[in-house]
């Protein structure tokens, strides 16, 4: 019986509601007293010299309140990277400084030299195109063998390379896997693109800044997955503010992916704007903006190589990826290609020796950061397309080379030889089900009926594993973190016996206001409906470290499993004290309090109130009131796991391929609303396959974005995608956090890109195509061509 | 997007008049225009709006039996109201989405000229007549490369007729991004011949393929176009295809409007 409440229930979002009615609340949508409009600047070349700036004309015309140059933030502090990483060689990454402005040179398309701050935004767009910029044309730096080779000059001069690190993750198992890889019976080898993509959230960024002069306080409404983290780097590295003045609303967010999670130079213009002219100031990005300057993701050129027995055995990985991070670091553009990547290389996979080296390298093109899965989509699909091919060249079936190498369940906690200790697991399971599922025994049928219609089918299998629960405080500061990665929560208790639970965790898309309330309302034995969930707002919640890296619920969600227990043991003293009994006596059962072995009994409503009228408390006991608040930091990361299947058919005339059927068995540990997991495993495959079949953010060489809008960037539809076959009831719920869970929003974004290339690789070899492999994304023209070699 | 003045006259004789102002832009539907408006890439400073005139609206059929539509009509219009050309009425139902089929028109995409627009497929493959406000322009004569028409500064597109064929189809491949047409072959077999013309591939826009148009002329089957070919040079290139894919997708999309026609 599915359950109508609580944990386990799948309960219908609440803040649909609001997003669905039109009374949702997002950062465009508020509008202060007195309020500016700013409007950037931009360039239009990749690289250039700023020889000078004339703002006199824009100053002069209607409307215009100010205009700032990189002149203006030339003394402020630089926005920095997150994670610190070291060289191969011992030497430090380079960290060129990412100003709130353009200073000295512009480095992408898009990058902002100039802002007008004016009455009404038409004022301020007329006075941004009448500023005169004289910017001398340089080089792009845009292909990555080029950037490493300094051969079209450098992004950032100052720092005499465009390579930030070459990184080896793990040193110490170089040699070993070099020696394995040169003695195995068989090797096989692949060089992969694992395509740039952009975000494309529907609402693009915005930021509404307010000063108040009495008080010297800032207020900050922006587009952000994790408030107090912006707070953070534009108090303690970029503009000095003290964080008890600054106060951070993310409100209502339209969806981020990873885009939105870092700190942006407009957030900091704002705010500094709205000191010098003490008025609010507003900046909402067009949709060109956000295609120009949203942290762009993915961008990977790998070569792999897996060293095998010729009975299938893995032997030995070796990789060696450049990773491009774009024309500024992000905030966490160092991290991602290294730890959230190199770390996963094993996969699911009793691989003995594994080495991962990867450089990171500065073009002129837009920052590449942390996107859906961030680091574990680029390791995952390395290496399950290189076990496809293994497979296909040794005569093994995919799913039994799989099988053959997967960790097996007495073999956990198991270490892997890039350092992550996964918990639980089995993938065996994951596999059966994905089996049962997808129908693979029925394939063969499917694959003849295409063909009596002139198409190719194809079968693409893979799995995948996530480190998620980002992440122990203490291991990450090891491998060069600057931050904890804990979380915080809450519950405070009104008199009246409802709630308010005030997270960390920010919500733009996930259903936190529901699953929360759920775990919340399953541990008091209430209604949910009794509970809010509070999110956003830095004045309001404890701390934050945000929505990313599938944490939410894992890390926050256990901050509030915490807070939430030490209410109720407060709850308890209150009840004993209420019933004249032991605290040791109290049984605490469906909201209501009772002493063991009587009829005495006290409501959750009536303890609530008692704390907040307490006339007889023994308050040398007890002290009044009932809100408790826990910071959370796990233990290890969490390990949701997978099996992955794909068919397609493509069109032999044409190329293109048709996703005809999606099967996904994830392993989420304990689930706590099915419906928001099912929806997010939804939204990760159509994020994964629009990667796989339609994304790509194309610079030309010039560093033109030549993407860079609908009309060329793909965005994938209802009519690219099949109805999927998914499942989560595979569940080894993870052994260290309270709730059991391992977190779900990365997982089909992770999984999907290499089903569906090996599918389609499989419809062509089926077709006798000697077609080893075809780069993302698999456009028609991409297929059709290489049909023709 | 500048600030502009806009006026909507009610008859053709006035537009005309309104259309003789310094700086001043037809606006039809306004799928393109308004895109190119807002993104500040033109800046008329006024915008004379066709859509209230009424003798540019509609469907009918002539005493020759032609099709005319009011150059003003929505695609969503032609797609319900052109039943009598039926291949006609179903590449109006598939351009775009239903925001654009229901403000797009037919005579701002011909005048437009886009090389990716389907419209002018089905004109030139049709031999349609171009109504003018002074003249009246065939079809071969109308197109003239990328965004580029026949018609004078200040000529409106009032009508377009089109002789309705025994059979025709129109075939259209995609671009994956944009949903125009990467490639189109609109197929229309007359008494006295059959018309191909390609939309999407050429860079010089629009044109017919008149090897295809002699063999099925003379054997109307896909089977009759085997082992013919266009050349990939003069096509277009870009992120979505190179000129030998378009050149190839012409074929196979010409095969398919033939199959789907008979």
């Amino acid at each position: 019986m599915p359950k109508d409440g609580g944990i386990g229930a799948s309960s219908k979002r609440r803040e649909d509601v609001r997003f669905l009615t039109g009374t949702g609340n997002y950062t465009d949508d508020i509008n202060m007293h007195g309020q500016a409009h700013a409007v950037f600047a931009r360039s239009n070349v990749a690289h250039g010299r700023i020889k000078s700036i004339d703002t006199s004309a824009a100053e002069a015309m209607e409307g215009v309140l100010a205009v700032f140059t990189g002149e203006d933030f030339a003394e402020v502090g630089g926005n920095p990277a997150g994670w610190y990483i070291e060289s191969r060689d011992g030497t430090a990454m380079k960290e060129p400084k990412r100003p709130v402005l353009a200073h000295g040179k512009v480095r992408h398309v898009g990058d902002a030299y100039a802002a007008v701050i004016a009455g009404t935004r038409e004022q301020a767009e007329a006075a941004a195109e009448a500023i005169e910029a004289d910017i001398e044309d340089l080089p792009a730096v845009v292909n990555m063998d080029r950037a490493l080779d300094g051969a079209d000059g450098f992004v950032h001069d100052e720092i005499g390379t465009n390579e930030v690190f070459d990184w080896g993750w793990i040193e110490d198992n170089r040699a070993a896997v070099d020696e394995a890889i040169r003695t195995a019976p068989h090797v096989t080898t692949m060089e992969l693109v694992n395509n740039r993509c952009i975000p494309n959230a529907l609402e693009p960024r915005a930021s509404l800044a307010t000063y108040n002069p009495g008080s010297d306080e800032y207020t900050l409404h922006t587009t952000s997955q994790n408030p107090h983290l912006t707070r953070l780097l534009i108090s303690a590295f970029v503009l000095g503010i003290p964080e008890n003045k600054l106060t951070v609303v993310a409100p209502d967010v339209g969806g981020g992916f990873g885009s939105k999670i870092y700190h942006y130079g407009e957030e900091a213009l704002v705010l500094a704007a709205a000191k010098k002219l003490k008025r609010p100031v507003k900046w909402t990005a067009t949709r060109s903006e956000s295609f120009m300057t949203d942290a762009h993701g993915r961008d990977h050129e790998t070569r792999i190589e897996l060293a095998c027995e010729k009975d299938g055995t893995f032997i030995a990985v070796r990789t060696e990826t450049k990773a491009n991070v774009g024309a500024y670091l992000s905030n966490f553009a160092t991290v991602t290609p290294t730890f959230l990547h190199g770390t996963l290389m094993a996969g699911n996979y009793t691989v003995p020796n594994v080495y991962v080296n990867v450089k990171a390298v500065m073009t002129n093109t837009a920052p590449v950061d942390a996107y859906r899965g961030a680091g574990r989509p680029e390791a995952t699909y390395s290496l399950e397309r290189v076990i496809d091919k293994a497979a296909r060249e040794l005569g093994i079936d995919p799913i039994a080379i799989r099988r053959k190498n997967f960790v097996k369940p007495d073999q956990f906690p198991y270490t892997t030889p890039v350092a992550l200790q996964y918990d639980t697991g089995d993938y065996d399971a994951l596999m059966d089900k994905l089996e049962e599922i997808a129908e693979v025994s029925g394939f063969e049928a499917r694959r003849a009926e295409s063909e009596r219609n002139g198409k190719l089918r194809g079968l693409g299998i893979n799995s995948y594993i996530e480190a998620c629960g980002i992440a122990p405080s203490n291991l990450v500061g090891q491998l060069g973190a600057r931050v904890g990665l804990y979380d915080a929560a809450t519950v405070r208790v009104n008199a009246t016996g409802n709630l308010s639970v005030m997270v960390g965790a920010h919500s733009h898309g996930q259903g936190h206001e529901t699953a929360f309330a759920q775990v919340v309302a399953e541990m008091l034995g209430i209604d949910a409906g009794m509970i809010d969930i509070v999110h956003g707002d830095s004045s309001k919640i404890p701390f934050g470290m945000g929505t990313y890296g599938s944490r939410s619920l894992a890390v926050c969600g256990s901050a509030m499993v915490r807070a939430t227990e030490k209410v109720i043991n407060k709850a308890r003293k209150i009840a004993a004290h209420m019933m004249e009994a032991s605290e040791a006596d109290i049984e605490f059962r469906d909201g209501a309090f009772s002493v063991a072995g009587t009829d005495k009994s006290v409501a959750w409503g009536e303890v609530a109130l008692k704390a907040y009228i307490p006339h007889d408390f023994p308050l040398e006991d007890i002290e009044p009131g009932l809100e408790e608040t826990a910071f959370y930091d796990p233990a290890n990361f969490t390990y949701p796991a997978g099996a992955y299947a794909c068919e397609v058919e493509v069109d032999p005339e044409t190329g293109k391929v048709t996703v005809e059927r999606f099967a996904a068995a994830d392993d989420f540990g304990n689930v706590i609303n099915p419906m928001i997991v099912s929806g997010q495993v939804h939204g990760g495959l159509a994020q994964g396959i629009g990667q796989a079949l339609l994304e790509g953010a194309v610079y030309d060489e010039d560093g033109q974005l030549l993407s860079a809008s609908y009309m060329d960037y793909t965005m994938p539809r209802a009519d690219d995608l099949p109805f999927y076959d998914i499942d989560h009831s595979c569940q080894t719920p993870c052994t260290h956090n309270p709730l059991g869970v391992k977190g779900c929003g990365e997982a089909g974004a992770i999984g999907s890109p290499p089903a569906v290339v090996n599918a389609v690789v499989d419809a062509l070899q089926r077709a006798g195509r000697d077609v080893p492999h075809i780069d993302m994304p698999l456009t028609p023209a991409r297929v059709w061509a290489a049909m023709q070699d | 997007m500048y600030a502009f003045d806009i006026e909507r006259p009610a008859t053709i004789a006035d537009a005309i008049k309104a259309l003789s102002a310094e700086e001043a832009l037809a606006l039809a539907g306004g799928q393109t225009l308004i895109p190119t408006l807002k993104q500040r890439l033109a800046a008329p400073s006024r915008l004379v709006s066709l859509s209230a005139i009424s003798e540019m609206q509609g469907v009918c059929r002539a005493d020759d039996g032609s099709l005319c539509i009011g150059a003003g009509t929505t695609h969503a219009e032609v797609a319900g109201g052109a039943g009598a050309y039926p291949a006609l009425a179903a590449l109006a139902a598939n351009i775009g989405d239903p925001a654009v089929r229901n403000r797009g028109t037919i005579g701002g995409s011909l005048a437009n000229n886009d090389p990716s627009a389907c419209y002018p497929a089905a004109v030139l493959g049709s031999g349609a007549l171009i109504i003018t406000s002074t003249r009246e322009i065939a079809a071969e004569d109308f197109f003239d490369g990328m965004f580029a028409t026949a018609l004078e500064e200040g000529e409106l597109i009032t009508e377009i007729r089109f002789p309705v064929p025994e059979m025709a189809a129109y075939m259209k491949f995609e671009q994956p991004a944009s949903r125009f047409a990467l490639v189109g072959a609109f197929v229309a077999k007359y008494a006295d011949g059959v018309r191909v013309a390609i939309t999407g591939a050429s860079e010089e826009g629009v044109f017919r393929w008149s090897g295809a148009e002699d063999a099925l002329g003379a054997d109307f089957s896909a089977a009759a176009l085997d082992g013919l070919s266009l050349e990939g040079a003069g096509m277009i290139t870009d992120l979505h295809g190179s000129g030998d894919y378009r050149a190839h997708l012409a074929a196979v999309m010409t095969k398919r409007a033939v199959a789907a026609a008979g």
